[in-house]
């Protein structure tokens, strides 16, 4: 059976993880290279990097940025914000990311998704979406809108219709945030999860709002999640990747017990 | 030196990443002598079977990977599209595939016990050893690999899989016919055990 997994989410701004983990030591945990290398450790099944940069001058850091956490990770990671056009996915995955993720791009572009699937393949395409819950309406048949911008820019445009046209266009797995969640620690949209995953036969990630070990678990059975997103639940040190892990197995969900095989000295 | 065959596909790069990681001295070629003249040859990638078999016509590598790997006993490593062009034909594309282990390659059953089943199967899944083999040594039973797949190999003979694997049905994730190796899931992304694998590829003598 495969398992559920969790996916630890780095911000990154020019090249720098924007936020700090107070619990490590020994780690420099502005770099994002170093921070990768211990979720992969600590068990992590999958790292996302979100580049945050605001200038496109200083985008090609994170490109060096992808270079080194290829060079010594060795589990999937993906990389979004900004990727705009085929140039600047291309650009990525052959930077070493396994998976891109676009979001506001593939918006303004619907394209972008199916010229990608053709380039580089389905699975190296996550169509991610920032969910806003503004009411039921004819052009918003579910209550939840899309929108883009750093939530700021309404779309018009329904998630769960988004979520089929995306799927249709050819990505290979859809990143649901939650926007209203985001930062709340109240746990992740289990409605509007479950809705979109129930509708789509491609795999579908949950994001925004875990505080608790409980809302992965919710986020997997009732939400039906394929993978769900961690980034403060984790990164503040409250509930490290090894106890969610543990208390997700006790649940009766089915995870990757991570193993660490000694590869002698290199 | 180990020849990374390149058919012009996405993923030989986190091959070659890997490898040299573990030490390994490899080269990501197209160039028949290159691969005839490699110490073992790995033919990774993502990709659909009629675009990759295609490539490997119009490079000249069907015949190269048949004769000058296959049956020369030369180690061969075959990684998630790199198996299922092993058999003999594939459903995707009704492809004409390598025939070096006999069999097929089919497409995921799309639904189960009325329930819709993913597709592509994209994610870590439980990897069952079904025979002791030198490539697993280190490697615990049960351990979680990374697959990303839709259609899965079906070998004629039983006994050349040697890990299976259940994804709505059980199938084969990974093959052994002599020097000739091969699994569905990936090595190079499936954290230490995938490297592991890869090292024990690297050193064993068949």
């Amino acid at each position: 059976m495969l398992a559920k997994r969790i996916i630890p989410c780095l911000d990154v701004r020019d090249g720098q993880v924007t936020k700090g983990i107070r619990f490590l030591e020994n780690v420099d945990v502005g770099d994002p290279v170093a921070m990768a290398r211990y979720y992969y450790e600590q068990g992590a099944d999958e790292i996302v990097f979100y580049d945050i940069t605001a200038s496109n001058e200083r985008r090609g850091i994170m490109l060096d940025v992808v270079r080194a956490v290829a060079r010594e990770i060795f589990i999937p990671f993906s990389v979004g914000g900004g990727l705009r056009t085929l140039d600047d996915m291309r650009a990525v995955l052959l930077a070493g990311a396994e998976k891109v993720s676009i979001d506001s791009g593939a918006v303004r572009s619907p394209n972008l998704i199916a010229a990608g699937a053709r380039a580089f393949g389905s699975q190296c395409v996550v169509l991610s979406m920032q969910v806003k819950n503004t009411g039921v309406r004819p052009e918003i048949p579910t209550g939840y809108e899309v929108v883009i911008d750093g939530g700021r820019q309404p779309t018009g445009r329904d998630a769960l219709a988004w979520s089929l046209e995306g799927e249709r266009l050819g990505a290979g797995e859809l990143c649901i945030n939650s926007i209203d969640r985001d930062g709340t620690k109240l746990g992740y949209d289990l409605d509007l999860t479950r809705r979109i995953s129930e509708a789509v036969s491609i795999p579908v990630i949950a994001s925004g709002g875990a505080g608790e070990p409980a809302h992965l678990r919710d986020a997997f059975t009732h939400g039906l999640a394929d993978a769900a997103i961690v980034a403060s639940i984790v990164h503040y040190g409250e509930h490290p990747i090894p106890e969610l892990k543990s208390y997700l197995k006790s649940n009766g969900v089915e995870i990757r017990d991570a193993v660490t095989i000694d590869l002698g000295a290199r | 030196m180990i020849a990374i065959v390149d058919y012009k596909a996405g993923n030989l790069a986190s091959v070659k990443r890997a490898l040299e990681y573990l030490g390994h001295e490899c080269e990501i070629t197209d160039r028949p002598e290159k691969i005839v003249a490699a110490d073992r040859v790995i033919l990774p990638g993502v990709g659909a079977a009629g675009a990759t078999m295609e490539n490997l016509r119009a490079l000249n590598l069907v015949d190269v990977l048949r004769n000058d790997v296959a049956r020369a006993g030369k180690p061969f490593l075959g990684i998630c599209i790199g198996i299922q062009v092993l058999l003999d034909r594939s459903e995707e594309d009704r492809a004409d595939c390598l025939g070096i282990i006999p069999g097929h390659v089919t497409r995921y059953p799309r639904s189960l016990d009325g329930c819709p089943l993913k597709v592509p199967q994209i994610g870590w899944n439980r990897v069952r050893q079904a025979r002791r083999h030198p490539v697993f040594t280190g490697v615990p039973d049960n351990t979680h690999f990374y697959f990303v797949n839709s259609y899965y190999p079906i070998p004629d003979d039983p006994s050349a899989t040697i890990a299976s694997c259940d994804y709505g049905v059980t199938f084969a994730a990974a093959v052994a016919k002599g020097n000739v190796l091969a699994t569905q899931f990936h090595l190079e992304k499936s954290g230490s055990a995938g490297l592991k694998m890869l090292d024990n590829f690297c050193r064993l003598n068949f």
